[in-house]
């Protein structure tokens, strides 16, 4: 709007600071709105420096350009869930002795207790040790090699362990031709997830090798896979967010696959895997997982981006990606949920947050599509529509675009918020808003409660430095 | 003694987020222990039992039922927890809290209002020229009402918004009119066909009151900020103002009201106002006529401003006293004017009357700075030294009055010179803190006839959410002269200094 427009038109006022003056003009009738301003979040200047430094002139425009780039990339990302393999079979060099893990890296002393506990039994599940005990002190003699899930185009719920027995769904992205890999749901109560390793666990954990994980590639194969992005379009308008609820797309992934699966499988087969399925909310949660991989893992290296590409938890430690910065990690110290806890236990009970499904909240889904599931903002606050809205309204703060495919029908069809900018995050204080389950802090015991967490800044604050600093060297 | 009590209610459904909800209420009620409320499934009603809160009667539920479960330290309690329980079901379990969200960013808001053509930016100063670079690089005009913006930010956004066709009012631009609408500190006024340019605050104010009062009316005022003329800025934003107010077919004459700018920038903005094709007026206080070029007329004060551009003169509506009559039972010794000033370029202005009729004035807004013991010395109670963690006295008037009531109680002051600033922005009731002030005063006073004279002037219209009527008889009822104008104030108060002087 230039300066002529301003005069012939009259103003129609946006008002930081003081709320009186957007008032006497809203009282006589003048399109004004307020900001909720506040001081920075950020108190070192060098960072609001950088902050600033990327948000203006030439550099501005060559960033945002690349941040099209990457809004371009994701939107046009066609995720498939085309098969169940082997993690051996997938994951290069994951053999004896290593185990992927969610969240940045990280080493055996400084992991959680949930993390240890399912690293435990990953290794009596490998058969490398013959009790927990004794896979305990192998862990601590440096034997085991533990690296991200991230770094091997795969992601994990909460302790997110993949090791090279277990089956993997691979979510294949049509247009860039990327895979990504996650393991299959356990489902609820006592699983390794949450640090579960008993018996129960690990049995579990061999029946989805044996029987689940080759059904569902049957099944998948012989209907050349389902496509994802339909089915999330369709779940966000029957009230899932894909991160706390996951009903809808569960329930849609089963009608997609049971026709099929009649047919591939014997009748008891059938029904154990379908009942399973069905007795569990949370199934599609690894699916969504495995295609935000597929959806970002393109976009990890566009030059100048300032676009979050992963998000993730290791229990000890948030860590986030930035295209522009490639590889590196960004990580600061983890922050603990906000929320609900089940019966009998309290949040003194609960571990600092955890795992790689943060990678749903980066491609626009969980936190950011609230609106789409007012019943999951009842973790923190009231939980009404509005305050579900809320949550999305403020997360478009902080991204570089809408979705245009996955809409929200509260919003008036308004896409979901996508692509978090480092430095729309650094410069407004507001925090990308994950939603996510509470692991017991003993590992276990299991989930104890689901809640809100919000990603640290510091990672956010890091990120800008650092892009800010490629960008005056290039 | 806990006691365990499970309610089924067959065939209710409600989602397990806003049960957990409810739940979490109802185990913060007194003489509760825990409370679950869940549908039976399986799953859920072993998690009751591992808690210890299932008894049979919750464990005889289906997967269509809803348990209340509830540990309580008795009946009374319990039975308490379960109505509430029920009430909550009935009533709609989940509201919202939290209207309209409103966005944290310039960004964020400007997606919601795309419309919006204008930023206001008044945080604290640290943060304000981040802000209009922001506002900018959205591509919107600003206005920074903020002040201890730096120089050098100032230039940057300055030269920024020329390359861009945008306009940057500020910063410590007070007032502003936009087609006619008022921005920050600003008066209903008449809509009319006068742009203005003015440094920031009250000028403009005052100017524009009577401008309306004459029956003319502004059209624009753009306000550019106090260092805006001086060289170091090189009058960008003026000299984008002049071309605007030039190129706009419903403004038919243009006012400057400023301080005398920097040479440079002085020969700059005279030349282009001079062939800018419209009528000029300029109010630049302290300049001598001749420095200004021919078509430009020169007003001395915002009085005259006033009159040259509604082109009548004001016709007085304030009762005229006599100076002997007003001086007739001071008290002896009395000699001093003190001003005690709201608005910056009120003080500035009546500083020079003053100082026209060859009074030796002092003020804290003159160059040569503020001097405690001179004859007469008005202070400008809007700067620094006297807002450090405090409101401006125009939002918050009650600033003035300690030294108000020192000025009166002193037994050599004459004068009290006051100004009273309404409009949008400004106290509720501004007279109410001079009318207490000068009550507090008087009653602690033996003889309140030899006390000194209060004189006011109020720029404000009747149209001012204050006032103008309600304020002015407020003040008379006190006992204070209102004078019609600004100048008129400090022009009586010098005839009065001269004639006891």
């Amino acid at each position: 709007m230039s300066a002529t427009d301003l005069l012939k038109d009259g103003p129609s006022v946006i008002g930081a600071g003081l709320p009186r003056f957007v008032d006497d003009l809203q009282s006589q009738g003048v399109a004004a709105s307020a900001v909720d301003w506040r001081p920075p979040a950020s108190s070192d200047p060098a960072v609001l420096q950088a902050a600033e430094s990327l948000s203006i002139g030439s550099v501005a425009a060559l960033i945002d350009k690349a941040n099209d780039e990457a809004s371009q990339r994701m939107h046009s990302a066609d995720p498939m869930l085309i098969d169940v393999k082997l993690a051996a079979d997938v994951i290069e060099g994951l053999g004896d002795h290593k185990i992927l893990h969610a969240g940045p890296p990280i080493d055996w002393k400084d992991m959680c207790g949930p993390m240890q506990g399912a690293i435990c039994g990953a290794i009596v599940l490998e058969g490398w040790a013959k009790n927990l005990d004794a896979a305990a002190k192998l862990a601590d003699s440096g034997k085991i090699e533990f690296e991200p899930n991230h770094h091997h185009n795969a992601v994990g719920p909460m302790t997110g362990m993949t090791t090279q027995s277990m089956p993997l769904m691979v979510v294949k992205n049509l247009t860039h031709g990327n895979e990504a890999y996650c393991a299959i749901n356990e489902g609820l109560g006592k699983v390794m997830r949450f640090g579960g390793n008993d018996d129960s666990v690990l049995e579990r954990l061999r029946w989805l090798s044996s029987t689940l994980g080759p059904l569902l590639a049957d099944t998948l194969l012989a209907r050349d896979g389902v496509g994802l992005k339909n089915i999330i379009a369709r779940g966000l308008s029957m009230g899932d967010e894909m991160h706390q609820r996951n009903v809808a797309c569960t329930s849609l992934m089963m009608r997609e696959l049971a026709p099929t699966m009649a047919r591939v499988a014997d009748p008891e087969t059938a029904f154990e895997v379908l009942e399973f399925i069905a007795g569990n909310d949370q199934f599609f949660l690894n699916i969504a997982m495995a295609m935000g991989k597929a959806i970002m893992d393109p976009v990890r290296d566009i030059g100048g981006s300032s676009i979050v590409t992963a998000m993730s938890r290791n229990g000890t430690n948030f860590g986030i990606r930035v295209s522009g910065c490639g590889d590196q990690w960004f990580t600061a110290p983890v922050e603990m949920p906000r929320g609900l806890y089940f019966p009998g236990f309290t949040e003194k009970d609960a571990n600092p947050d955890m795992g790689d499904s943060t990678i749903v909240e980066t491609i626009g889904l969980g936190g950011f599509a609230m609106a789409a599931s007012p019943a999951v903002a009842g973790f923190v606050g009231a939980g009404g529509a509005a305050d579900a809205a809320a949550f999305t309204n403020q997360m478009t703060e902080i991204t570089h675009a809408r979705n245009p495919e996955w809409t929200i029908p509260a919003l008036d069809f308004a896409g979901v918020p996508s692509g978090i900018d480092v430095r729309k995050v650094v410069s407004s204080g507001i925090t990308p808003t994950i939603n996510t389950g509470i692991a017991h802090r003993e590992p276990g015991i299991g989930q104890v409660g689901a809640g809100v967490v919000n990603a640290p800044l510091a990672c956010f604050e890091q990120a800008c430095v650092a892009l800010a600093e490629r960008m005056s060297a290039s | 003694m806990s006691e365990v009590i499970n309610e089924v209610r067959k065939g209710f459904y409600l989602d397990s987020v806003a049960l957990m909800r409810l739940s979490a209420e109802i185990v913060a009620l007194g003489g509760i222990d825990d409370a679950v409320l869940m549908i039976g499934t399986p799953a859920n009603l072993q998690i009751m039992k591992d808690a210890g809160i299932l008894n049979d009667t919750g464990a005889a539920a289906s997967p269509n039922d809803l348990v209340i479960a509830l540990r309580a330290d008795g009946k009374s309690s319990a039975n308490r927890a379960l109505a509430q329980a029920q009430k909550s079901l009935e009533g709609g379990a989940l509201k919202s809290s939290a209207s309209d969200l409103q966005s944290r960013t310039l960004r964020g808001a400007l997606s919601s209002h795309s419309g919006a053509n204008l930023a206001l930016i008044s945080t604290p100063g640290t943060y304000a020229g981040r802000e209009a670079r922001q506002a900018l690089e959205l591509g919107l005009n600003v206005m920074v009402f903020s002040d201890n913006v730096s120089l050098a930010q100032e230039t940057s956004l300055k030269l920024q918004a020329r390359e861009q066709g945008l306009l940057v009012m500020g910063p410590d631009c007070g007032t502003a009119y936009i087609n006619g609408v008022p921005l920050a500190f600003a008066n209903a006024v008449a809509t009319g066909s006068t742009g203005v340019i003015a440094a920031s605050g009250t000028g403009l104010q005052e100017f524009s009151v009577l401008l309306s009062k004459l029956g003319g009316g502004i059209r624009h005022g753009i306000g550019v900020g106090g260092r805006d003329l001086s060289d170091a800025i090189g009058a960008i934003s003026t000299l984008t103002a002049i071309d605007l107010l030039a190129a706009d077919d419903d403004v038919r004459q243009i006012v400057l009201i400023s301080k005398p700018p920097g040479q440079t920038t002085a020969k700059l903005v005279f030349d282009k106002l001079a062939t800018c094709g419209k009528p000029v007026i300029a109010c630049v206080f302290g300049a001598d006529e001749s420095s200004l070029p021919a078509g430009i007329q020169h007003a001395a004060t915002l009085r005259q401003a006033a009159e040259l551009a509604a082109g009548k003169t004001l016709v007085t509506d304030n009762p005229k006293p006599s100076v002997e009559a007003l001086i007739a039972g001071m008290g002896e010794g009395r000699r001093r004017t003190i001003g005690l000033y709201t608005g910056g370029t009120l003080c500035t202005e009546a500083m020079l009357v003053m100082r026209q009729q060859g009074l030796t004035v002092c003020s804290n807004t003159s160059a040569d700075g503020d001097d405690t013991d001179a004859q007469h010395r008005l202070l400008d109670l809007g700067a620094d030294e006297y807002t450090v963690g405090r409101p401006h006295p125009m939002i918050e008037p009650a600033v003035r009055t300690p030294l108000l009531s020192e000025a009166i109680t002193s037994a050599d002051t004459a004068v009290v010179l006051l100004d009273l600033v309404l409009g949008f922005g400004a106290h509720d009731n501004p007279a109410a803190s001079i009318v207490e002030a000068i009550e507090e005063a008087q009653a602690g006073a033996q003889n309140t006839a030899d006390g000194p004279l209060l004189i006011a002037s109020i720029c404000g219209t009747d149209d001012d959410p204050q006032g103008f009527r309600q304020q002015r008889a407020a003040l008379r009822s006190a006992g204070v002269v209102i004078c019609d104008s600004n100048s008129d104030a400090a022009g009586l108060a010098a005839q009065i200094a001269q004639k006891i002087g």
